[in-house]
């Protein structure tokens, strides 16, 4: 398991737009790179990073090589009830990863 | 240790250009800059790239005409590591049902490949703002194009010079 | 990349002249690399929630509180919450172990734990486990001025630390103190020369794309002389540090700290 950093408020009021932040562990090794022997390392990166709350989409990120080693995002959303986000990271070599979240909506 | 001998390399010198001896050191270190830069270069060479940027940018946007305006994109002018340059996006927008961004698409010019990453958004999101890090292989413009929920496409461009540290590993 | 850092390094060598302020830093002076950093960098480093090197102070701190085997007791068994019982320590390392008659640094005294207390095998020289627990331990530090102890015992050790920093070595004939002495705020190439201060280890540095240690960074500076470095662990290393942390004393710890 990558370790994965998520911050976002633990509770907020309905119709606050609050801000969520993920880190995730992943060298994001481009493909494009020789390693040591000279031979081009190959692809290893998160290829899409998907937030969902309470099972909906609510937003949707897809990598390239471009993005830095351990992958940072930060974006947005409207906080309506109380309930459990869930973030997942999908890559290459059949990276697959989820972590949750809960939010209290007052 | 001889002070004597490190007293021989001038601080001041480094700096100054007397118009004699101070021009040939720049000329030594603007050698190992550019050379430094070809170095860094040498993987994002246009003939190696997988797609130009125009056609990374059509391949998102389609033939729809883009404008100038409502996105703003923010990276630091002077990067000191373009292995991870923090890049801030932001779209004027209601974000509401009737009238929210649907994508934002990031490019580059001169990465071995034009794709920076694509972003997907809703009025859920509440604000159309998106924080990431990015690789710059060298100097080069990014570009942001934001795809609206009415079908229009609007863009914001950066230029960001690309440093090269002075002592790397191995 | 190994030409072009040899290349301004030479241009450096090369050029003459009188040295405007040769010598030690004044105190006055004194500042961490943190100084030198844009306005984006800083931020990276002074936000716990955005910093990549938080990852792996994540992975000390369940290091610190799982047990390495069912019969031995986890970091935090002994020494309970470390935000309590490892103030301060980081920042009296490298400190005299009395048990092997030696100075070792922090990586060390974690290894020696593991060893003499846990009954298991000291993690490798810049593994993640290693670099994540000091990490961890140094975090408790944040904050804290560089406090070198005052040991006589250690007196040798730093002495010998000093003439390697002072000493020119490798091909290119230049020594620690020349750059970090003699010209930190000048630029080679684009970056601009720091004072070299170790206020801030282990730390994420955006070259190396992840955390790394002291002695990585010290093996860095030697290959850019063209020296050959030595291993990691040997205790030339540990002398350097015990030097540069007198050398960088009052400065605040700021582990994990951020460089391009």
């Amino acid at each position: 398991m990558a370790r994965a950093l998520i911050n976002l408020p633990k509770t907020a009021k309905a119709g606050d737009v609050i801000e969520i932040k993920t880190l995730i562990s992943h060298p994001m090794e481009t493909g494009f790179r020789p390693g040591p022997d000279g031979r081009i390392l190959p692809r290893n990166i998160i290829t899409e990073f998907l937030c969902r709350f309470e099972g909906e989409e609510i937003f949707r990120a897809e990598l390239f090589p471009a993005s830095a080693a351990n992958p940072y995002l930060t974006f947005t959303t409207v906080a309506t009830r109380s309930g459990t986000f869930q973030f997942t990271w999908r890559g290459d070599g059949g990276f697959d990863q989820t972590e949750t979240a809960t939010l209290t909506v007052a | 240790m001889n002070r004597s001998a490190k007293d021989d390399l001038a601080k001041d010198d480094l700096a100054r250009d007397d118009g004699r001896g101070a021009i040939s050191r720049r000329h030594l270190l603007a050698g190992a800059a550019t050379s430094a830069l070809l170095g860094t270069l040498r993987p994002a060479e246009a003939s190696q790239r997988t797609e130009t940027t125009q056609s990374a940018i059509r391949r998102f946007a389609g033939e729809a005409e883009i404008r100038g305006g409502r996105v703003s994109l923010d990276l630091p002018p002077l990067v000191e590591n373009g292995n991870t340059v923090p890049l801030t996006v932001a779209v004027e927008s209601p974000m509401t049902e009737a009238d929210h961004v649907r994508r934002i698409g990031i490019f580059n010019e001169k990465n071995p490949q034009p794709n920076v990453v694509t972003l997907h958004l809703g009025p859920r999101a509440g604000r159309a703002q998106v924080a990431t890090r990015i690789r710059l292989a060298d100097t080069q413009r990014i570009t942001a194009i934001a795809e609206m929920s009415d079908g229009t496409y609007w863009s914001a461009s950066a230029d960001a010079i690309v440093t090269l540290a002075a002592c790397l590993e191995g | 990349m190994i030409r072009t850092a040899t290349a301004a390094l030479a241009a450096l060598l090369l050029a003459p002249g009188p040295a405007a302020f040769p010598g030690e830093i004044a105190p006055a002076d004194k500042r961490s690399g943190f100084a030198e950093m844009g306005p984006a960098l800083q931020a990276m480093q002074r936000d716990d929630t955005a910093h990549p090197g938080m990852l792996w102070v994540q992975d000390g701190a369940d290091l610190w509180a799982r047990a390495p085997s069912a019969d031995a007791p986890a970091c935090g068994g002994c020494h309970g919450e470390a935000r309590a019982s490892m103030r301060g320590v980081a920042a009296r390392y490298p400190a005299w172990d009395a048990r092997s008659g030696r100075p070792i640094d922090l990586e060390d005294r974690i290894n020696q734990c593991r060893r003499t207390h846990q009954q298991a095998e000291p993690f490798a020289r810049e593994s993640a486990d290693l670099l994540g627990l000091t990490a961890f331990v140094a975090l408790q530090s944040r904050g804290m001025p560089l406090a070198p102890p005052d040991d006589s015992r250690l007196a040798p050790a730093r002495q010998e630390g000093r003439a390697l920093f002072e000493a020119r070595m490798g091909q290119l004939g230049l020594s620690c103190a020349i750059c970090h002495d003699d010209h930190w705020g000048r630029h080679l190439g684009a970056a601009v020369i720091p004072q070299g201060h170790p206020t801030g280890y282990p730390l994420y540095r955006l070259e190396w794309q992840g955390l790394g240690s002291l002695q990585r960074r010290l093996r860095n500076c030697m290959s850019g002389m063209r020296a050959e470095p030595y291993p990691f662990g040997a205790p030339e290393y540990v002398a350097l540090e015990l030097y540069l942390a007198e050398r960088a004393a009052p400065l605040p710890l700021e582990t994990p700290a951020l460089r391009p």
